[in-house]
């Protein structure tokens, strides 16, 4: 178990050396001055070579690096110079606001797409079977922010039925606000996910103790949950913790169409007025949540079976 | 304990009736009858043996008693009477409710029968849902009968988890398990071929115990015929689909009347008393079940095979009192013999 | 192994349209994968046809009324710049095709050589290798992507450049798990010992048999990527204006969603249905030549 967390560590520490170098490189290699992209035409020198130094661009590309990594093991993600804040404090507070929107959006779909992916294993080629099975595919394949902008023409802009953009105040508003973003990335996952149990539950139910535990005359519907579904959701948590990389994806685009706050709408401003420090803040950020959403997955999965259980 | 009286009301009648017994698999490649005219009793409190080459539908024939047949299976004849009533006419509900109940059933590889991820415990508990007692009265039975199959110190090992168990105490476990709730018919499908030799010693002598105390009747599919001589009553002999011949275990055995029956009981590596260098075989191989019904099944395999056997199928003869095969030959012996 | 048999060219040509034969009957079986070759058929001739099609010049400022609704003249109506819509929406499935082609195609014969490298090359370097697929496999994807056009600049080759780098990590990783396979196998140490070179063993031997699977799995990302380019199009990190593109026009269509729907209709229909139609195609081969694909991935 320790072991594991300390691969585990290694690793993600490894990933982000990698990921920050190459940034780093990519931004040695790119021509131009980003001071002066920064600034605009109209900077004059001074300016030029003030912001150099507040950025640390006069310093050697060794040191850049250096300086940065030991900033990394403080908690320090870098200084913004334009708003003149650390990155650090703006990353975790829009941090948040994406989480939130990835977690709502993958528990409806989750607590969707479970009991229908047992229902369609159970009732193999019936017309729901058939019917989720070919909108599954659809659903997976569609845009995610293609799904937002129609969902935000019919319920927001033609229905009014739900709020358009921004995040809301409060609980329960934020919760409305919450509705169309969460339906945009959910639904894809929704389709994913069922498809992934009715896979592994068919394959559960063929197996040798399933077939015992009928021959006790144990009802169907207990047997798929109290005997087949432990080992059927498996597959399942591991995809959810490399799926977090694909949420975070849809994340941005969902952002961006209902004018959310969040990393992505951060890393998309960012990008724009091209403010370096930010992007490499949201992709350490990421990086390092994906690869602790991994691990967590991995752990669970490890935690729910009881033959690797005692391996911790 | 508890049917005793009613075992002797109904004694004249046997326990399981199987009538005709016509099952066909759908496949991509055509229908495989993988059981031909099948008719066997399974008398109250005896031990009847099915043995055959694998592929002889001996273990098809133990899951279509017990309903556990997969989707593309199709019973197209015949009737499987048990304690009076026609199981394959009967509701689905009202037959799973005879499962775990009044039939219990062992399985081949005790690897894999175990759920997982369950513990013993509760797997245990879980069976006796025909039961209304209390969870601590079903745990305390769990435990008699875990000590009753041979696990030491139950109370601490009912809490473990499958693979903590070894092959042969995870089939004990599975006895435990089917015996628990007592039932009227036991089915036990191969339940040592994944053990080794000296387990299944002890696993055969545990089950002819057990069968003693509780009293019930035992349909013992099996390819070991030692491990039948030793267990069972009768025993019935199957080839691709089909019983060729069934009696008193004493009679197939010193007596066979089938073909088949001899060839099997030749190559036998236990009754082999001359030392040889090569085992005997049946040459040949089991046919294909797709084709037709028409002639003797075994006819391609038969030493004796002549033009009948290709014309039409043979009916049952009776030799003795209470053994009978399905071979032209008893017919023109019985001719001769006139 | 049908997916090879049927992927390489046979020596022997009855054998081959045999093959081919046999494909045609189990896809024609599959509706989905119709649907889907219809779709894909449909959007590459009119890609290919786009000039002959239009009806106005796609990129002209104010042939009709600005955000008009769809009428004889201006089929799908018109944008923000009084551009016509169909026009634009016909020539736009030109880009997502052409990117597709262009990062697909790259990231293969990169992810070919790379994983060809780590296969058969010495440990260290495949360990070294293996390090770096994995270092981008765990970026966000879209996060990277943004990163990096943050340092090119947005334009089409940023693009495809980005989707490239991003998708090659596993066709690298197919590559080298085959390769690796094969290597230790009886027939390509039996070359071995009669004196033939690595380049032939490769050649001969490991690339016929990676190549089947490798299509099929850059048939399957085809939609993804069409996805991504839309996507960051609609970012406005794609195509640079006036170039019509589904989703630069989608943006236009959300930037003015509350004055006409039909800038949004007229631009995502198109992208759900290529995505759809590549989607069903991809599944339909995965599942004809090599269902287990993704399993052991």
């Amino acid at each position: 178990m320790w072991l594991y967390l300390l691969k585990r560590l290694v690793l993600a520490i490894t990933i982000i050396v990698i990921a920050v170098t190459l940034l780093f490189l990519m931004i040695r290699a790119v021509p131009g001055d980003p001071a002066a992209v920064l600034l605009g035409p109209r900077a004059t020198p001074e300016m030029k070579a003030q912001l150099h130094e507040q950025m640390g661009l006069d310093k050697p590309f060794v040191a850049q690096i250096a300086t940065f990594f030991g900033g990394l093991l403080h908690g320090d993600l870098g200084f913004d110079v334009f708003s003149q804040r650390p990155v650090a404090e703006i990353v975790f507070e829009q941090l948040p606001y994406t989480i939130e929107l990835i977690l709502v959006s993958i528990l409806w779909a989750v607590v969707i797409a479970v009991p229908l992916g047992c229902y369609s294993a159970i009732r193999r080629n019936s017309v729901i079977d058939q019917v989720t099975g070919v909108l599954s595919v659809a659903t997976i394949a569609i845009p995610s922010f293609v799904m937002a902008v129609y969902a935000l023409l019919i319920f927001a802009v033609t229905l009014r039925w739900l709020p358009a953009v921004g995040a809301g105040n409060g609980f329960w508003d934020g919760l409305t606000y919450l509705i169309l973003p969460a339906f945009a990335i959910g639904i894809g996952w929704v389709g994913y996910i069922s498809r992934l149990v009715r896979a592994s539950m068919l394959e559960i139910l063929g197996e040798n103790h399933i077939r015992m535990a009928r021959s006790f005359g144990i009802s169907e519907w207990r047997i798929v949950a109290r005997y087949a579904l432990p080992l059927a959701i498996l597959p399942t948590v591991t995809i959810l913790g490399v799926g977090i990389a694909w949420l975070l994806s849809s994340a941005v685009f969902i952002e961006v169409v209902f004018a959310r706050p969040g990393i992505g709408a951060l890393i998309v401003n960012a990008v724009n007025t091209r403010n370096y420090p930010i992007v490499m803040g949201v992709v350490l950020v990421t990086t390092f949540l994906i690869v602790s959403a991994t691990t967590l997955s991995d752990l669970v999965n490890a935690f729910l079976d009881p033959r690797t259980r005692e391996k911790l | 304990m508890r049917q005793d009286g009613l075992t002797q009301q109904i004694s004249a009648r046997p326990l399981l009736a199987v009538r005709g017994l016509n099952l066909d698999f759908g496949t991509p490649r055509g229908r495989i009858h993988a059981l031909r005219n099948v008719s066997l009793d399974v008398p109250a409190g005896q031990v009847i043996g099915i043995v055959g080459e694998s592929g002889s539908g001996k273990s098809t024939l133990a899951y279509t008693v017990m309903g556990l047949l997969p989707e593309n299976a199709d019973v197209t004849a015949g009737s499987i009477l048990f304690e009076g009533k026609d199981l394959l006419k009967m509701p689905i509900p009202a037959r799973r409710t005879l499962l775990g109940d009044r039939l219990s059933m062992i399985f081949q590889d005790p690897m894999t029968s175990l759920n997982p991820v369950r513990t013993i415990e509760s797997q245990m508990i879980d069976i006796q849902h025909h039961d209304q007692g209390s969870r601590s009265e079903k745990r305390a039975r769990a435990l008699d009968m875990l000590l009753r199959v041979g696990i030491p110190d139950p109370e601490s090992r009912i809490g473990a988890y499958p693979h903590h168990f070894s092959g042969g105490m995870r089939q004990r476990v599975c006895i435990a398990m089917a015996l628990l709730v007592k039932p009227a018919l036991l089915v036990a499908d191969e339940p040592t071929t994944a053990l080794d030799a000296t387990l299944e010693v002890q696993i055969i002598h545990l089950l002819k115990d057990l069968q003693k105390e509780i009293g019930c009747s035992i349909l013992f599919v099996s390819h070991h015929l030692g491990a039948v001589a030793e267990l069972c009553d009768r025993v019935a002999v199957m080839y691709a689909g089909e019983v060729v011949e069934q009696g008193a275990v004493r009679d197939i055995f010193h007596n066979p009347a089938h073909p088949y029956t001899r060839a099997l009981l030749e190559c036998d590596p236990g009754r082999i008393k001359k030392s040889t260098r090569t085992l005997p075989t049946i040459p040949g191989e089991v046919p294909s079940l797709l084709g037709s019904k028409q002639g003797c099944i075994f006819r391609t395999r038969c030493r004796h095979a002549y033009n009948r056997c290709v014309q039409e199928s043979p009916v049952e003869y009776r030799i003795g009192l209470d053994q009978v095969a399905r071979c032209h030959l008893l017919a023109e012996e019985r001719l001769v013999s006139a | 192994m049908v997916s090879v048999e049927a992927i390489r060219p046979e020596p022997n040509d009855a054998m081959a349209t045999g093959a081919f034969r046999t494909f045609l009957r189990q896809f024609r079986k599959n509706r989905l994968g119709m649907l889907g070759a219809v779709l894909v058929i449909l959007i590459a001739a009119i890609a290919i046809f786009a000039p002959l099609m239009i009806t106005h010049d796609p990129i002209r400022i104010m042939v009709g009324p600005r955000l008009a609704a769809p009428s004889l003249d201006f089929l799908l109506g018109t944008d923000q710049l009084g551009r016509d819509t169909f026009s634009r929406i016909i020539m736009g499935g030109r880009i997502p095709l052409l990117v597709a082609f262009a990062s697909l195609g790259s990231s293969l014969a990169v992810g070919l050589v790379l994983g060809l490298i780590a296969g058969f090359g010495p440990r260290w370097l495949d360990n070294l290798l293996l390090l770096v697929f994995d270092t981008i496999r765990s970026f966000p994807s879209i996060i990277f992507a943004l990163a990096m056009i943050a340092l090119l600049g947005p334009s089409l080759a940023s693009v495809i450049l980005v989707i490239a780098i991003t998708s090659m990590p596993i066709y690298a990783r197919v590559v080298r798990t085959q390769t690796e396979a094969l290597r230790s196998s009886e027939y390509v140490a039996a070359e071995r010992s009669m004196g033939a070179g690595t380049t032939r063993i490769l050649a001969v031997h490991v690339l016929p048999n990676v190549l089947g699977p490798l299509l099929i799995l850059v048939s399957m990302d085809v939609p993804a990527v069409i996805a991504v380019e839309a996507g960051l199009s609609f970012l406005g990190m794609g195509v640079r204006p006036p170039t019509p593109d589904w989703g630069a026009i989608l943006n236009d269509g959300y930037s003015y969603i509350n004055q006409t729907p039909w800038l949004v209709i007229a631009s995502g229909i198109p992208i759900v249905l290529a995505t759809l139609g590549f989607t069903f195609l991809g599944e339909a081969l995965r599942d004809i030549f090599d269902p287990k694909l993704r399993k052991d991935l």
